[in-house]
């Protein structure tokens, strides 16, 4: 069985999946279509966003994935009101702990660690949980000396953890500079959406940063900046396109080159 | 006890209270011969951040500060204190210039949050925060953060990184603000009061939390007793962050993020 059948069948109880939908032209895709077509709806190749699963299906070596801290689950710790029962909500819709995985695997028989953020928690949010999942695997990252590629996408610092969550983004940028000090490489990939803290911290920090077509990529929210300004943002504002016109991703990839990509840089970094 | 005498979000409107002393103030009457330095070298200057050198007591330090402005016309140069991502070119270009002198930073913190607009976003005001987290984690000179006023989420944190954290009583410090917290969870900014007490962001929460060090006492003092009472403070943790070897420095640092949510 393959690695996401695997995984799948873990987290589900069943490797049958329903088609996807496209939001953007409504065509059903059968799931064994949209998994061969990376997440791309094949009608009018608009980019699904990745379930963590599905993206380590699509980069690593089959069956070389070792997960870390699988376990571990945010508490609530400045009593939020509503949070616990939300956790538990997004524990059953996406079969995650919380939203990210991290583990060490080959990627085109390169070793390396990853951290994989996935929407369908909380949007991907960043609390305690997650701040500290992505610390330790810089921190391992760091011991073992493995370069580390960071799939990215979360709407910011989770407000439910207050100023904790905010401290995060400190915690995790010591942890990237402990790592790139150790003469290691740190591979950024930007997907839909990274915005707010975490564009203000990791996102940002790669050696190198690598986009995905389209991906909306910002620090301040739309709908914010709008209110703020008083301003029509143009087209394209805060899309990948737009983040290397401005000079602040190396370059957009298309998702089905992707791992060819990161095993080229990989292979290019490799100093023996 | 004081302590309990504020509502969280009375907290919050002192701290962002039109009248209360900001950078410019703490400043003006703590430093000697201070001379103020301008511009990120690469594209401008930006006034929500005012920084400089200058002598408390004998001892030269780096400050940075954000600073709002008193009148009208001063608030719209300083952006009413938000600050643009030259602000934070700025500090970390002046950051590093005093590592190199191993000058210790004081930061003062008082802004609800890093500019939110168009251009801000074209020059890069995520970059500019994450490449402050992440320098100033390695920067081998003590630092010391003084929430002064609003500490507005990520654009505060990116003048935050430090040895030592400190608060003054009524100033707050959060993720998010109430307004944007509550219009968020319940679709009401008007829920403003109540997202405040649940964000626990007040100088007791982050005390207790372990997130800052130390607050300094407001109640019944002036604005003068306050900044005196945070002068002895910053002196005595100048020269208790000045005694490490750069290693220990970074190390006590780097311990202080780690722990917190660990």
């Amino acid at each position: 069985m393959s690695t996401i059948k695997t995984i799948l069948n873990t987290i589900t109880g069943t490797v049958e999946q329903p088609p996807r939908i496209c939001k953007k032209c409504s065509a059903e895709i059968p799931y064994a279509d949209y998994l061969a077509n990376h997440c791309i709806c094949p009608e009018c190749g608009a980019y699904f966003r990745m379930r963590a699963v599905e993206r380590l299906d699509a980069t690593v070596d089959k069956g070389t994935f070792q997960e870390i801290d699988k376990k571990l689950k945010s508490k609530n710790p400045i009593k939020f009101p509503d949070y616990a029962e939300k956790l538990e909500k997004a524990e059953k819709a996406s079969g995650l702990s919380e939203g990210v995985v991290c583990g060490t695997a080959k990627v085109g028989g390169m070793d390396c660690a990853l951290f994989i953020m996935d929407s369908a928690f909380m949007m991907g949010s960043m609390g305690t949980v997650v701040g500290e999942k992505i610390t330790r695997l810089f921190e391992k990252a760091a011991q073992l000396r493995l370069p580390v590629i960071g799939f990215i996408t979360s709407g910011g610092a989770r407000m439910q953890e207050g100023i904790y969550s905010l401290m995060q983004m400190a915690k995790v940028s010591g942890a990237v500079k402990r790592h790139s000090e150790a003469g290691l490489l740190y591979i950024a990939v930007l997907t839909d959406p990274t915005t707010g803290g975490i564009t203000a911290s990791f996102a940002m920090q790669g050696d190198i940063i690598i986009a995905e077509p389209k991906a909306l990529i910002g620090f301040a929210g739309q709908r914010v900046i709008e209110q703020t300004t008083g301003e029509k943002l143009p087209a394209g504002f805060q899309r990948a396109e737009f983040q290397l016109e401005h000079g602040f991703v190396d370059l957009i990839e298309e998702r089905p080159r992707m791992t060819y990509t990161l095993a080229k840089l990989l292979a290019l970094h490799q100093t023996h | 006890m004081a302590a309990e005498a504020k509502t969280a979000y009375e907290r919050v409107q002192a701290a962002r209270n039109g009248k209360r002393p900001m950078g410019s103030y703490y400043i003006e009457h703590m430093l000697d011969d201070f001379v103020e330095l301008h511009g990120d070298r690469r594209f401008g200057d930006d006034a929500a951040i005012v920084a400089g050198i200058g002598y408390l007591n004998q001892i030269p330090v780096t400050v940075i500060a954000m600073e709002r402005g008193d009148t009208i016309e001063e608030r719209m140069k300083r952006n009413f204190g938000c600050p643009e991502p030259e602000g934070y070119r700025k500090a970390l270009r002046l950051m590093k210039e005093a590592e190199k002198f191993r000058r210790p930073i004081i930061c003062f913190i008082g802004s609800s949050g890093a500019y939110c607009g168009i251009e801000a976003e074209k020059r890069g005001q995520g970059l500019a925060i994450a490449e402050n987290l992440y320098e100033m984690m390695g920067m081998k000179t003590p630092i010391i953060s003084v929430v002064v006023g609003e500490g507005g989420s990520g654009g505060a944190l990116a003048l935050g990184v430090c040895d030592t954290a400190i608060m003054l009583e009524n100033a707050v410090y959060s993720v998010i603000s109430p307004e944007g917290c509550a219009s968020i969870l319940w679709k009401d900014a008007s829920k403003a009061p109540d997202a405040a007490e649940h964000l626990r962001l007040t100088s007791f929460d982050l005390l207790s939390f372990d997130v800052v060090e130390k607050v300094i006492p407001e109640e019944g003092k002036t604005n003068r007793e306050i900044c005196s009472a945070l002068k002895s403070v910053l002196l005595d943790e100048i020269r208790k962050l000045s005694a490490m070897s750069p290693e220990e420095l970074l190390d006590h640092r780097y311990a202080k993020f780690r722990k917190i949510g660990a």
